[in-house]
């Protein structure tokens, strides 16, 4: 361990503040996470972003956090909205990036006699893969709709239900989206992409509840029982989201060349807020997150679709749905004023604690939901959120497992095959877009998700509320 | 040796060279495609001019696999091969062979290419680039 990390407790490092550090440092892992965490360029990325001009309080790195580009993967950091910044690297290039359960009236004596079928049918509903193409074909303005108006245009042609919208971060609909800050190449991009799931890490998984820790809360999410199936949806605002975090990189890096020129990493490039720039890239990710809710609400439309085929009637309710790349403008007190900031979090998940206003009214007294995936085939976490990670991380906590190996090293040690095999003993039956790309996303290849949660619940920001496990993968 | 890959984390790092500039980006695109799947498999059965302008190499090279990017994801390709590159102050003219997407079976799907790392060196040998791409 390098003498600049200073272990507050047991699962809290701390990076004063040094050089051109802005504010400190602070990294929230277990002794175990933390030897894997040093091992890549995450410290060195995490301490650039604390360098950033404009950043509050200090730069966060979550149990999860792993080297990504510019800002880590795991990582929170705040910007005055003032006197800040906001950058596209620090959200990611998978705008809305995140993950929706939904919980159903089935149990696994139900479903595992016809998890096959169920999986076929998924598969067979759900474009997925590199090839997989939108059943929709829409017009200049359909599209601007979904990407100005977000699930608003899902619920208006019957792609949604009213509660869906309810129970969705920003309901689904961020205010600050204009369509018209999207280029014309995203929106290609985009086009023939809206409602399908992606490939890499993306998935969807027929779950069943395996353990319950708090009955009460469990319950008020709409988790009743053990052994009851839900359905896990993990995918983003594909290559819309992509194409306008490249477009804007590019758009500072011309803009703003003398600043970009002095980042130790290009991907750290921002626009400084009050910028006509800054401004736009607000409007256009707005807008990709507004995509990315549509998309995951048309594969759950899909899902729900395909339960009904097999089962016939029945109740698939969404319990919550998490963006986990994305920024927001939020309230925090700071030396004792309230300010208004730019919470950028780049594979971390919003955690409110009970009483705000942003939680929908049936949560509200216990606090948001948190979906927290693990990688493929692993046990997944509901928790929520608490008022600890209100003061300490900017209402964030982990996002899932976090990646541990190269898709390079894990392509070399395992294969497609034997790891469909090996789910299979443990009667997790997988249906992948290729069979290549299963060795990438092996579950070896990734952290331990059990201990990532366990952090984060004795850190105190997400508290866990159940553990889900697979039954079922469509893989991507 | 046309291009090797490196480790990172969660993403596709590799190192593409070329005894000279062209030759460079030329293997930089084949680098990157064949995360994705072989490119000798791919049959050249269409032909697409491409044209990229930027202000430094970086840049173009940036732009040049954003544009290859651009083309696999709505032109619903795989590229086998971009031949006659020709670079000029900064502008970037090719052709790419490629075929229709449905006819392989590729592994994953590039995100994004990022600017985490990226360099374009002189070496006694000619040129070397370092990308990665989020996938």
């Amino acid at each position: 361990m390098t003498n600049e990390i200073k272990k507050i407790s047991k699962n809290e490092w701390e990076i004063p503040k040094h050089g051109t550090m802005n504010v400190p440092a602070v990294i929230f892992a277990s002794e175990k996470l933390m030897e894997k965490i040093q091992k890549d360029r995450t410290i060195e990325q995490i301490k650039n972003v604390a360098s950033m001009p404009g950043i509050v309080k200090r730069a966060i790195a979550m149990s999860d956090c792993h080297e990504g580009y510019g800002f880590p993967v795991g990582g929170v950091a705040a910007f005055d909205i003032e006197n800040g910044c906001i950058s596209p690297g620090g959200i990611g290039f998978d705008i809305n990036c995140g993950v929706r359960l939904l919980t159903t009236n089935l149990e696994k004596k139900d479903v595992e006699p016809k998890i096959k079928q169920l999986m076929n049918e998924l598969f067979n509903n759900i474009p997925c893969g590199v090839g997989g193409e939108s059943n929709l074909r829409l017009t200049d303005q359909e599209l601007d709709e979904v990407l100005n108006t977000g699930l608003d245009w899902a619920l208006k042609n019957d792609y949604a239900l009213k509660e869906d919208l309810e129970r969705c971060e920003e309901n689904g609909h961020m205010k600050t989206a204009d369509a018209s800050k999207v280029s014309q190449r995203a929106k290609s991009r985009g086009r023939k992409q809206l409602g399908t799931l992606g490939a890499g890490n993306h998935f969807v998984e027929v779950q069943i509840v395996d353990d319950i820790y708090d009955k009460d809360i469990a319950k008020i999410f709409g988790i009743t029982k053990k052994d009851q199936i839900v359905v896990m949806i993990h995918s983003g605002s594909r290559g819309l989201g992509h194409q306008v975090c490249s477009d804007y990189l590019r758009a500072i890096e011309e803009e703003f060349g003398d600043i970009v020129s002095k980042l130790p990493e290009k991907d750290l490039a921002y626009a400084p807020t009050g910028s006509k720039l800054a401004k736009d890239y607000v409007g256009a990710m707005s807008s990709s997150a507004n995509f990315g809710w549509c998309n995951r609400q048309l594969i759950t439309y899909y899902v729900r679709k395909s339960f009904n085929t097999i089962f016939g009637d029945t109740k698939l309710n969404l319990l919550y749905d998490v963006a986990h790349n994305i920024a927001k403008i939020e309230e925090y007190k700071i030396d004792n004023k309230l300010k208004k900031l730019y919470v950028h979090r780049k594979g971390a998940t919003r955690a409110f604690g009970p009483g705000h206003k942003e939680i929908p009214k049936v949560y509200r007294d216990v606090g948001q939901p948190i979906i927290l995936p693990g990688s493929m085939g692993t046990a997944s976490y509901v928790l929520v959120g608490t008022d600890k990670a209100m003061n300490e991380t900017f209402s964030s906590t982990p996002h899932g497992a976090g990646r541990l190996m190269s898709r390079h090293e894990a392509n070399r040690l395992f294969t497609g095959e034997q790891i469909t095999k090996d789910l299979a003993k443990e009667k997790i039956y997988i249906k992948a877009a290729s069979v290549r790309g299963i060795s990438e996303e092996a579950p070896n290849a990734y952290k331990d998700v059990d201990e990532v949660v366990k952090v984060a619940d004795e850190v105190g920001i997400g508290k866990k509320i159940a553990r889900l496990r697979p039954l079922g993968v469509i893989k991507g | 040796m046309k291009f090797k890959y490196l480790p990172h984390t969660s993403e596709a790092k590799f190192v593409a060279y070329g005894s000279n500039i062209v030759g460079v980006f030329r293997n930089s695109a084949l680098a990157m495609f064949n995360i994705l799947g072989d490119t000798t498999k791919v049959k050249p059965k269409k032909k697409i001019n491409i044209k990229v302008t930027a202000k430094n190499y970086e840049s173009l090279l940036y732009d040049f696999l954003d544009e290859l990017l651009f083309l696999h994801d709505t032109k619903r390709i795989f590229v086998h091969d971009v031949k006659d590159i020709k670079i000029k102050d900064f502008e970037l003219t090719g052709t790419v062979e490629c075929d229709s997407l449905k006819n392989y079976d590729l592994k994953s799907e590039i995100k994004a290419i990022t600017y985490n790392g990226m360099t374009i060196k002189k070496t006694p040998k000619g040129y070397e680039a370092t990308v990665v791409v989020d996938i």
